[in-house]
């Protein structure tokens, strides 16, 4: 029993780990920029622009996930949209938790202090310029401990895609789970202490990534 | 259409039992995790840390799959999706809610406790009596959120067949061979329907009791919210 479930089911269990590292990546990514799109729409000077940010994220926010995953791979194909199943999680995700991280870019941008946009004001900055070289640096480091905790939000989030069958750590698990119904317990906790590990991995480098921003800042 | 919309108030129906039922069932574990988490010894607190995290950090579908697949075996008798679906969800937001209680608990004087040990109360008042009615109301409107949170959380409950909106959108897609569009729009349209107006109540909430204790009060709200780990917004 138990050389079956190191030598066999495991090392299958194993396989779907490059997929959910793969879509957490790129979802990572996508919801990273759209993070960022948003979240400086939000605070744009242009009401326009502010409002359909706003309206969006709320949208975005006030939906489920998986229910936005099913809108993108069922129902966008009969209107002509057809997309595979990676690039599809891939925008569920990416544009969900993106939505969520605006907030977290927008308050972290309001929070530095009103004297550093007024010195970049006084400085002849440009809105760019202010933006990249005086407030996003100091926001930046605010940023990232509530980064980290989406960021595990969107790991666990890529397991949803086992509902459209992307072959990921849990459509894998689940798919061989009826030859080993006796080791039910044994292969469900495998699975959870994977995701336990790319979570605890993920938490690690952001910490990593906090003491090197911190370094000489604060 | 005629069968489409009666189906999703039904689904509508469940999502709300489930919501409420694991929401209740997160408040008391959640709040029991919390206290055994700030336990003197260290062979209760420490495992209580790690479990919290573990709960915490790995997906609600595999852990609802898991007890949905695995408790019928253990206690030796069928249950329902929705019990299952409960219990899990319940288990699941419990991990988030001890962290909600645990920075409302960090958050009260130290003079209280202190206060506790001089008129020589016992642990039950200490905590009903002193700690716990000065601990929980900052902390509603982050509960409140998370109430929210679960609401949105559980159509991954279609997984183990609970039959919430989703699952009714796709049972009338299969039935009918319709098209999804129109199905799962409407479901992301009763999902904002509800979520979204709950959301404003609940920052209403926040504002509320800001106002009614002062600013200064509002800021140690603030603080301690700042303190909860891997708190989920709406």
């Amino acid at each position: 029993m138990i050389e079956v479930y190191f030598e066999k089911i495991v090392p299958l269990m194993l396989r779907g780990v490059p997929m959910t590292v793969l879509l957490m990546l790129y979802g990572t990514l996508l919801a990273a920029v759209l993070s960022f799109v948003f979240g400086l729409a939000r605070l744009s000077r242009f009401a326009a622009v502010r409002g359909t940010a706003s309206v969006l994220v709320e949208l975005i926010r006030g939906t489920s996930l998986i229910v936005q995953l099913f809108w993108i791979y069922y129902a966008l194909p009969h209107l002509g949209v057809e997309l595979p199943k990676l690039p599809a999680a891939v925008i569920a995700i990416g544009v969900n938790y993106g939505a969520y991280g605006s907030e977290i870019v927008r308050s972290a941008i309001l929070a530095v202090p009103r004297e550093q946009r007024e010195a970049a004001i006084a400085l002849n900055f440009n809105s760019y310029q202010r933006m990249r070289h005086i407030i996003v640096p100091q926001a930046l480091p605010r940023m990232l401990p509530p980064f980290g905790n989406l960021q595990v939000e969107l790991l666990k989030g890529t397991a949803l895609a086992y509902f459209i069958g992307l072959g990921e750590v849990f459509y894998r698990t689940m798919t061989q789970l009826n030859y080993y119904l006796y080791l039910l317990v044994p292969i469900f906790t495998g699975l959870l202490v994977i995701y336990f590990a790319l979570s605890q991995l993920v938490l690690l480098l952001y910490r990593w990534a906090e003491r090197r921003l911190a370094a000489g800042r604060m | 259409m005629n069968e489409l919309i009666p189906a999703l108030l039904r689904g509508l129906w469940i999502t709300v039992q489930a919501t409420f039922g694991a929401f209740a069932l997160a408040c008391a574990l959640g709040l029991i995790l919390a206290i055994l988490r700030r336990a003197r010894i260290k062979w209760v607190s420490v495992p209580m840390v790690w479990l919290i995290e573990f709960i915490r950090t790995t997906p609600l579908v595999v852990q609802a799959v898991f007890m949905w697949m695995a408790l019928p075996r253990l206690i030796g008798m069928p249950l329902s999706a929705l019990t299952v679906g409960i219990l899990s969800l319940g288990l699941h937001y419990s991990a988030y809610l001890s962290e909600v209680y645990r920075s409302g608990i960090e958050g009260v004087p130290r003079g209280q406790w202190e206060a506790a040990v001089a008129l020589n109360f016992s642990p039950a008042q200490k905590w009903l009596r002193i700690i716990l009615p000065q601990a929980i109301p900052p902390v509603l409107p982050v509960m409140g959120n998370y109430l929210i949170v679960m609401f949105k959380e559980v159509p991954v409950l279609m997984a183990i067949t609970l039959g919430e909106m989703l699952l009714a959108a796709n049972s009338y897609i299969a039935s009918t061979f319709a098209d999804g569009i129109v199905p799962y729009s409407l479901v992301a349209l009763f999902f904002l329907a509800v979520s979204y107006p709950s959301s404003l109540l609940v920052r209403l909430m926040e504002r509320r009791l800001n106002r009614q204790r002062g600013t200064q009060y509002g800021n140690r709200i603030r603080n301690r919210r700042s303190r909860i780990r891997g708190e989920r917004t709406v």
